[in-house]
């Protein structure tokens, strides 16, 4: 096959991939212009690549897709549910024909005429040809041609290799900088140091593939399942840029395909049984990806009707696998693992879809096969899920380096929630027996605390910084450390077996200098501190899930805020229309009647107590009503969140509405309407300062006039006597006329004259008005 | 067996360990210690870019109580199952020929030794112990499970 003919195979395969999760999206609604787009230009390019080469049928095919869609982009077709059906069953035939193309086939008959005749919607309903799984699918499994094969142990020494050099690389550059002298190889030396940090990113590259281009396959498989079922089902997947062995996801997709198969047909009820159950119609499955040390987690989760373990017993009893007497005694978790006991399945009946002989024993021989591991977890009524964790043999952890007890520690990134101090002395604390409890975002977490968990010295819970782990389903927990240096990417070594046994870590790594850091397995660390697994079952986030999305739009979205003063505030979102940071600097008459100039405006700023010292940088939040605008200042902005509770008057605090629980704290509701009301527009003050240009040019009375005007002041002409004036300093120093105060502009900026302002620096401008007119009132 | 011998010291006696399983004997720079492990593991180490197990021998033996101070002693470097490891010994420092194979103990050779004792080997320096690297490596509870 020539070059150019494979690098279109390749284009048009890498094409359809990045295509399968868009193709839902748009059936999800045929209307949505950017999927239409992208589909478009998916059969558009198909098409013209086709002319340099001769596919006329593959031509034909994508013209005529093309066709439909440019219709229904011009608005000339409805993007109905038939048109999408076709244009599916369209590109399952291209991603056939690109592999007979690669394979140097010549292409097979198939019903391209029906599939372009439905396409011009020629075709009745009964007719139309049905998209199916099968050729997508495929299209992902056949090799690229363009790739070689190597042996993965050549990779790892290369791997080895590189990192021998980048330690030598780094012993060399501290040396260097130890001499302190010019030795004139710093910059050769800093060009290898380059060229060893590319080559290592590429060579760790060679292995690793991000998950996403597997999931990616699985909202099309799902809807083409759900589809052939009659149930609806979303599908979610989280941390797709996860990365794993190429090795590794070859291995795992089969597993993979056919839990999600099962969890589809078994999981997840009919749309009538759901409802029934007081669920939503459509069912919810979860694919997630996490990394922690060697391992890759990856959680397959569904909202369906769970596994129903008596029947399982049953079966199991009836296989003569158990006695009625041992499943009588049976925990729930006993009688889950019956569903690895080879030959049961709780299916009654045998579908197409799943039931193709290959049980849930097979799945997990195989993943065990390669070292992984297959959890499951149940609950009746309320969905199933499964976790399988995989090995990394060789793995770049994106990880967080912290101290405790003066010792180094690692913790893979994708565990980290935050870091919380209580440097601001927010953080609020609960002791419950030995235990002590941390305040989160309204969730009371468990402090872990590192030292103590490893039985350092020294390792009492005094600790003053708290990182918040998240473990693999949710519940998350605050691990106490003393210090907190910085992300690194590190390369991941395994463990001797002796270490491996204490459980508490998954491996270990170098820093820079080649100093080897442990890496924590934060798991374990939270398992181990009675931090149960099942803190937030899957259950309770799918019972709750369809009620925040409605309260999500009863509520009311806010903006939580700490106020200058520390409070913790909350403004209605739709009030801000900015938020920005501004300098202390630009705050005039700090206090009550405070003003901020603000990108070229005087505008009254609230929320500046009488005499409050100003931080040097503070946040403003600039709101808007009817194109009057006053800006709120802010300590710093917190979260936006939703408030659906009670709002409890105060009274006597001007401007605070009530205040109400958000995210489990309290908040005070900042009063927008008093706000405004209060602040009427400034031309309310009794006598309005007056001003005077002061120069012949044009540009005084046509630029400068009116936003003077508008910010409130009155242009004096002739001889009444003016409060300001401006003078037009570019011809000389003239007369001021008749002002208290005046105001000396320059044509151009200047450094040297400190008194007088570029004609176009309207906030300085601005600010030496009310500078002007504060010093008039004083 | 290929008859070369690096005779050490440790715990105040002199011992052998096949040479042919030795990569190097190294003194350590750096030793970051690994909490809740086994007494026989020190700390962890690393040789280039591949992290290395420390084992206190003398620990591994049950005879040490003291402290043991990693500085004053020479790591000397195994591959063992995949993984490098450092044991621990106050003194590395020949490599001998064996004059034979390495014989039965004959003789109990006392409380520790003979967890870790392979046999003895007749050398130009005399009558040694031939130690037992996994034995050292499984430590003191696997060494009398085993």
């Amino acid at each position: 096959m020539d070059d150019l003919l494979a690098e279109f195979v390749a284009e048009t395969r890498e094409m359809l991939a990045a295509l399968s999760g868009e193709i839902v999206a748009w059936e999800a609604d045929p209307t949505e212009r950017a999927r239409l787009d992208t589909i478009f230009r998916f059969v558009h390019t198909v098409k013209g690549n086709c002319g340099f080469f001769d596919f006329p049928r593959l031509e034909a095919l994508s013209h005529a897709a093309e066709d439909a869609l440019s219709d229904a982009r011009a608005g000339r077709r409805v993007p109905d549910r038939r048109l999408v059906d076709t244009v599916l069953a369209v590109i399952d035939r291209i991603g056939a024909m690109i592999e007979e193309i690669e394979r140097g086939e010549p292409l097979s008959e198939a019903d391209d005429e029906r599939l372009i005749a439905a396409l011009r919607g020629e075709l009745d309903d009964a007719d139309l040809p049905l998209a199916n799984s099968g050729g997508a699918r495929s299209s992902f499994s056949a090799a690229d041609q363009r790739t070689i094969r190597l042996p993965v142990e050549l990779i790892d020494q290369v791997m080895s290799g590189v990192s021998e050099m980048v330690l030598a690389r780094n012993d060399i550059a501290r040396r260097l900088q130890m001499r302190g002298v010019e030795t004139g190889i710093e910059a050769p030396f800093s060009r290898l140091s380059a060229l060893i940090t590319e080559v290592r990113d590429a060579i760790t590259r060679t292995r690793m593939r991000r998950i996403e281009g597997l999931f990616a396959t699985f909202p099309r498989l799902v809807r083409d399942l759900s589809a052939e079922l009659g149930k609806q089902v979303f599908v979610e997947i989280e941390n797709g840029e996860v990365e794993l062995d190429r090795e590794m996801i070859e291995l795992i997709r089969d597993p993979l395909l056919h839990i999600i198969r099962n969890a589809v047909d078994h999981g997840i009820e009919s749309p009538g049984e759901r409802r029934a159950a007081g669920k939503r119609e459509a069912g919810m499955l979860t694919v997630s990806a996490r990394q922690t040390g060697n391992t890759i987690h990856i959680g397959i989760m569904d909202d369906g009707r769970g596994i129903d373990c008596d029947r399982l017993s049953q079966k199991a009893i009836a296989a003569g696998i158990i006695t009625a007497e041992r499943a009588a005694e049976m925990t729930r978790a006993e009688k889950i693992e019956l569903m690895f006991e080879p030959g049961l399945s709780t299916a009654n009946h045998v579908t197409a879809i799943s039931g193709r002989g290959v049980g849930m024993d097979v799945v997990r021989s195989n993943i065990e096969k390669f070292g992984g591991s297959l959890e499951i977890e149940s609950l009746p009524g309320e969905g199933t899920r499964l976790l399988i964790c995989v090995p990394l043999t060789l793995s770049i952890l994106p990880s967080l380096t912290v101290e405790a007890c003066g010792q180094t520690f690692a913790i893979p990134r994708s565990y980290v929630e935050e870091i919380v101090s209580t440097a601001g002395g927010q953080l609020e604390f609960a002791q419950i027996g030995e235990r002590r409890y941390v305040t989160f975002r309204g969730r009371r977490l468990a402090c872990v605390s590192l030292g103590g968990t490893l039985g350092l010295e020294g390792g009492g819970s005094s600790a003053l910084l708290f990182v918040i782990l998240r473990l693999g389903w949710g519940e998350l927990y605050a691990l106490e450390v003393d210090r907190i240096f910085d992300h690194q990417e590190l390369v991941i070594k395994p463990l001797s077996p002796g270490i491996m046994q204490s459980g508490l870590f998954v491996g270990c790594t170098q820093l820079d200098d080649g100093t080897p850091v442990l890496v924590l397995d934060v798991t374990a660390i939270g398992h181990g501190a009675g931090i149960p697994r099942e803190l937030q079952r899957p259950a309770a986030v799918t019972a709750s899930a369809p009620r925040p999305m409605r309260e999500e739009r009863e509520g009311l979205r806010v903006i939580l805020f700490r106020s200058l003063c520390g409070e913790r505030q909350a403004i209605a979102m739709n009030a801000v229309e900015q938020v920005e940071r501004a300098s202390a600097d630009v705050v005039r008459n700090p206090g009550p009647d405070a003003r901020i100039v603000l990108g070229g405006e005087i505008l009254p700023l609230l929320g500046v107590a009488e005499g409050a010292e100003l931080p040097e940088r503070l946040t403003v939040l600039r709101l808007g009503d009817r194109g009057r605008s006053i800006v709120y200042a802010a300590r710093e902005v917190i979260d936006i969140s939703v408030l659906n509770g009670e709002i409890k008057p105060v009274k006597g605090r001007g401007a605070i509405a009530g205040i109400a629980l958000i995210d489990g704290e309290t908040a005070e509701l900042i009063d927008c309407h008093a706000l405004f009301a209060g602040h009427a527009p400034q031309r309310t003050q009794a006598r309005p300062l007056t001003c005077r240009l002061v120069g012949e040019d044009a540009w005084l009375r046509s630029f400068l006039g009116p936003i003077i005007e508008a910010a409130g002041y009155r242009i004096v002409e002739g001889d009444e006597p003016a409060d300001i004036a401006f003078v037009d300093g570019s011809d000389g120093l003239r007369t001021e006329g008749e002002a208290r105060k005046a105001i000396r502009l320059s044509d151009r900026p200047r450094e040297d004259d400190p008194d007088s302002i570029y004609r176009y620096d309207r906030s300085g401008l601005m600010a030496a008005l009310v500078r002007a007119g504060e010093e008039l009132a004083a | 067996m290929n008859g070369k011998l690096l005779l050490i010291t440790l715990a105040g006696r002199r011992a052998a360990l096949p040479a042919a399983a030795v990569n190097s004997v190294i003194e350590l720079s750096e030793v970051t210690p690994v909490p809740r492990t086994p007494v026989h593991i020190a700390g962890l180490s690393a040789l280039r870019s591949r992290p290395l197990t420390v084992i206190d021998c003398a620990a591994a033996l049950g005879l040490s109580a003291a402290e043991p101070d990693w500085r004053l002693q020479r790591a000397v470097v195994v591959e063992y199952e995949g993984h490098l490891y450092g044991l621990l010994v106050d003194a590395a420092d020949d490599i001998i020929d064996a004059i034979d194979d390495p014989q039965p103990l004959g003789a109990d050779p006392g409380p520790g030794w003979e967890a870790a004792a392979l046999g003895r080997v007749e050398t130009k320096a005399g009558s040694l112990l031939l130690l037992d690297i996994g034995a050292l490596i499984a430590g003191p509870l696997q060494a009398r499970a085993a």
